[in-house]
């Protein structure tokens, strides 16, 4: 048991927990903060993607240890109220089905717009190449990203 | 109305709870009351409180197929509501809400449009009737109106009604509204929970969090039918965190008070099994099992005319196979249980709250009374969610642990221990007239049955038809036959069930069919459903109109004549496929362009897809259900494949089982069909063409005939 201190959504937090627990698992467990699912727990399907220090990366692959004293950023602090450009895009485009995969899906997504103002479908293709939708949301999520970036939804792909 | 009238009087609110008559509803042939333990008589439910505010209950779990949206729009079309105000919450098991059944087969909007529309309008002729009354003036001069009950320049606001509507007398036979009326059906109506899957905020069945809960693991035995032998958990209780370890019918739970704990100390326990019968089971074995049994007649569960007698001397011969699926939902199984001295509250992710009571009065020894189970979102459901394995497991632990408990797979549990999609061996023989029209049709195949792996007491082919008994083209001479051949592998509903494989074996021979005969495949089709009239295909009619005009539709949107009379870039090839899903009413065509490269791989560009599912309730959801039917097809189209060795499923992870990601999704279009008929289904019709439609492009493409699922970069080599 560790205690190891960080920051979550703004706010600092102290938890004593095994050094070696994901991160995943400190939020969702320890801290009740669910908007960080789990998909496959392998770094596989990105439905744990938040932002570790302005980086996107996959919660369940992340060790409790390597988060002291660094700032995370979950869905649930990406926006005060649901208005982050991203999270608009995703509503107008009507994105979610099920949902599972969506909260990493737009922290994936908002992280790939800090890299590229004006993505092209390359650079979603690329950006988004790991998070995995079962639901089939793709196409509206290439359209919703291309939205949020002020573009049209594309010429390519997308509705 | 329903006979039986509860209505609740309340000065704060208006509410509306009635037992509502519903639309027989039919499932693989068979009326769906004949499930075990299950009436089917949902309710439905409506609250309006006064501040104006409109809270609908679901009684179909929401799975991301927006049927809880299509609900609230049913209600407030006719109540004319101001749909800012509309809200909804799901039905629990409670008593009052009814027999909550199964949400599958893409029955939900079929089942409760009508149903959801009586509930509003029996509101809304209770708040003309509180208006009229209050004013003194004829309630035929009132109407409602975004909200509002008016009469001339007079309005009032719901909210302000509902002390006095709330003590009438509901009317019997409440008017709907004309469909030219409509608007709110028909429209681009977004999806309620948006906001809250959005920002994190929704709640799926793994993020409930009960005050003492537990985190549990189970490890189960890998093969399946094996039996628990002896257990060493002296290293797993050592692990700090684990609270319990605790033998349950499916394996051995670790609980703690964390999922990081449950999942260490299951991996530190010492495990031994006995492994069964089936230890030495294997995909070859199942193959060659199947191929013997396809030398001897099945059940014939259809006929027209001589049927194979009638094949003659010249037959087109093919075998197609298609493998075992895992559905693989994006939220791992996942169930939570609270048992305590006579009752027992569940929170679970279930298609079937009402098929799994019959399970879990016996897991708790409760009544159905001391019972309620609550249903959170689901993280997918596609029919693996109407078992009850994940909420019984939760039972087992909870009931000795004393405490809540959540049972959650890891990823590889939930590829390993699933109710799977059955695979199956098909062989096909034809003979063509002298027009090049097929004379003659014989389809025999075989594979387990699910119902009878789940032990239903439905006839066992029940579950394995569709797409092929119900074949829709004019052939005089048809003959179809099911052959049983049972497997110890767990089966399940996955979704379109049969209409997964059996539309890739009709649509593609068809096609082979059309060739052989120098036809157009889409011509040759049209040319097989020229009459008019409708038609009974089993239980179901088929109107083959409509499926004409979804081949039509789509093969025009996809420039289908134009592709065929131009040079044809090298390696590109369209292909067209079409299912009539009777069962819920809804007619699709689809058009894939694929392109093959020089090393096998396929990629597809683009796939345009034409759907007839009746009134276009919310058309923004139908393409969404038409895109999602098609992205989750093409997974198992190109990737999908469940292989056994030595009696344990191989694979278990994303990554030895690929679905489709962003690269590889291609562009889709969803052409609706303006209709007024009744409401079908779009879950999962949507799924059905697109394999065929595929393997029919890469023929296009390349001249090469794919008759094996899935259709892989080496099986294009080799052909
Ligand atoms: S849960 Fe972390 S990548 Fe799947
Ligand atoms: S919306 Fe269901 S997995 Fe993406």
């Amino acid at each position: 048991m560790t205690r190891v201190q960080f920051s979550v959504n703004g706010y600092s937090k102290a938890v004593e927990v095994d050094p070696d627990m994901p991160l995943l698992w400190v939020l969702r467990d320890t801290l009740g903060l669910t908007g960080t699912k789990f998909g496959c727990g392998k770094g596989i399907c990105g439905a744990c993607t938040l932002h570790l220090g302005g980086e996107a990366v996959r919660a369940c692959q992340t060790p409790i240890k390597d988060v002291a004293d660094k700032a995370v950023t979950t869905i649930e602090g990406l926006s005060k109220d649901g208005t982050h450009p991203v999270q608009k895009a995703w509503l107008e485009a009507d994105v979610a089905q099920c949902g599972f995969c969506q909260p990493g899906q737009i922290m994936q997504a908002a992280w790939l717009l800090q890299q590229h103002p004006h993505p092209t479908d390359g650079d979603i293709d690329a950006g988004m190449a790991e998070n995995i939708c079962r639901c089939g949301t793709y196409q509206r999520i290439r359209c919703a990203i291309h939205r949020a970036a002020g573009d049209p939804c594309g010429t390519g792909k997308g509705v | 109305m329903g006979t039986r009238r509860d209505f609740v009087k309340h000065t704060a609110c208006l509410s509306l709870a009635f037992t509502l008559p519903m639309e027989p509803r039919t499932r693989f042939g068979i009326v769906e009351s004949d499930a075990p333990g299950s009436s089917f008589e949902p309710s439905a439910f409506l609250r309006i409180d006064a501040d104006g505010a409109i809270t609908i209950w679901a009684n179909k779990s929401e799975m991301g197929q927006g049927i809880r949206t299509s609900m609230a729009m049913a209600v407030a079309e006719e109540l004319e509501a101001d749909w800012s105000k509309v809200h909804i919450l799901q039905a629990s098991t409670s008593p009052k809400f009814g027999d909550l059944g199964v949400t599958g087969g893409s029955q939900s909007t079929r089942g409760t449009f009508k149903p959801y529309r009586i509930v509003g309008a029996t509101a809304r002729e209770l708040l003309i009737s509180a208006a009229a009354n209050e004013w003194q003036v004829d309630r035929a001069a009132c109407r409602a109106e975004l909200g509002f009950i008016v009469h001339g320049n007079r309005k009032k606001a719901f909210g302000d009604l509902v002390a006095a509507a709330s003590k009438l007398e509901p009317p019997k036979n409440p008017p709907l509204k004309d469909p030219t009326d409509f608007r709110i059906i028909g429209t681009d109506v977004k999806r309620l929970d948006g906001p809250d899957l959005v920002s994190g905020r929704a709640q799926f069945g793994s993020d409930i969090r009960l005050p003492g809960m537990l985190y549990a693991s189970v490890e189960r035995c890998p093969v399946f039918g094996g039996k628990l032998k002896s257990v060493d958990d002296v290293a797993a209780k050592a692990v700090p965190g684990v609270k319990h370890v605790i033998t349950i019918s499916s394996g051995v739970a670790v609980l703690a008070d964390n999922s990081w704990a449950a999942l260490n100390g299951r991996e530190a326990l010492k495990l031994q099994w006995d492994e069964g019968p089936n230890a030495d089971m294997d995909s070859a074995k199942i193959r060659e099992q199947f191929k013997a049994r396809l030398k001897t007649p099945g059940k014939v569960v259809r006929k027209e005319g001589q049927g194979m007698a009638a094949l003659g001397p010249k037959r087109i011969e093919a075998t197609y196979d298609c493998p075992f699926l895992a559905h693989a939902t994006m939220e791992p199984m996942v169930g939570v249980a609270d048992v305590k001295p006579g009752r027992c509250e569940i929170y679970a992710p279930s298609q079937g709250p009402g098929w799994s009571m019959a399970a879990i009065k016996q897991a708790t020894g409760l009544g159905a009374d001391q019972i309620e189970v609550h249903i959170p979102l689901l993280g997918g459901g596609f029919g693996r969610r109407s078992m009850p394995d994940f909420i019984i497991e939760a039972v087992q632990c909870s009931k000795v642990a004393g405490v809540p408990v959540m049972v959650q797979f890891s990823r590889p549990d939930d590829m390993r221990h699933d109710f799977y999609r059955p695979g199956t061996l098909h062989h096909l023989s034809a003979s063509l007239a002298d027009s090049g029209r097929p004379h003659a049709w014989h389809h025999r195949f075989t594979g387990p049955s699910i119902a009878a792996s789940l032990g239903m007491s439905w006839p066992p082919e029940a579950t394995e038809l569709s797409g092929a008994a119900d074949l829709s083209y004019e052939i005089p001479n048809l003959q179809v036959e099911w052959a049983q051949s049972d497997t110890p592998i767990p089966l399940g509903f996955w979704r379109a069930v049969p209409a997964s494989f059996n539309p890739f074996v009709t649509e593609c021979f068809l096609d082979e069919l059309a060739h052989a005969a120098h036809k157009d495949p889409l011509v040759y089709r049209l040319t097989l459903l020229k009459q008019d009239e409708k038609r009974k295909v089993g239980r179901d009619e088929l109107d083959p109109k409509r499926l004409r005009q979804v081949l039509e539709l789509a093969a025009e949107k996809a420039g289908w004549q134009a592709w065929h009379l131009a040079k044809r870039a090298k390696g590109r090839g369209l292909g067209i496929a079409a299912h009539a899903y009777l069962e819920c009413g809804s007619y699709v065509a689809q058009v894939a362009e694929v392109q093959v490269m020089p090393d096998g791989t396929i990629k597809v560009h683009r796939v345009v897809c034409a759907v007839d599912c009746g009134l276009a309730i919310n058309p923004l959801n139908i393409r969404a259900q038409m895109e999602g039917g098609i992205i989750y097809g093409l997974s198992a189209a190109l990737y999908g494949e469940i292989t056994l060795e030595k009696g344990r499923v191989v694979q278990d992870t994303f990554a030895t089982y690929p679905v489709v990601k962003m690269a590889d999704s291609p562009k889709v279009e969803v052409h609706i069909v303006k209709s007024q008929l009744p409401p079908g289904g779009v879950g999962e019709p949507g799924l059905p063409p697109l394999a065929p439609a595929i393997a029919n492009a890469i023929f296009n493409a390349t001249g090469k005939r794919l008759r094996s699922l899935p259709l892989t970069p080496e099986k294009v080599l080799k052909a």
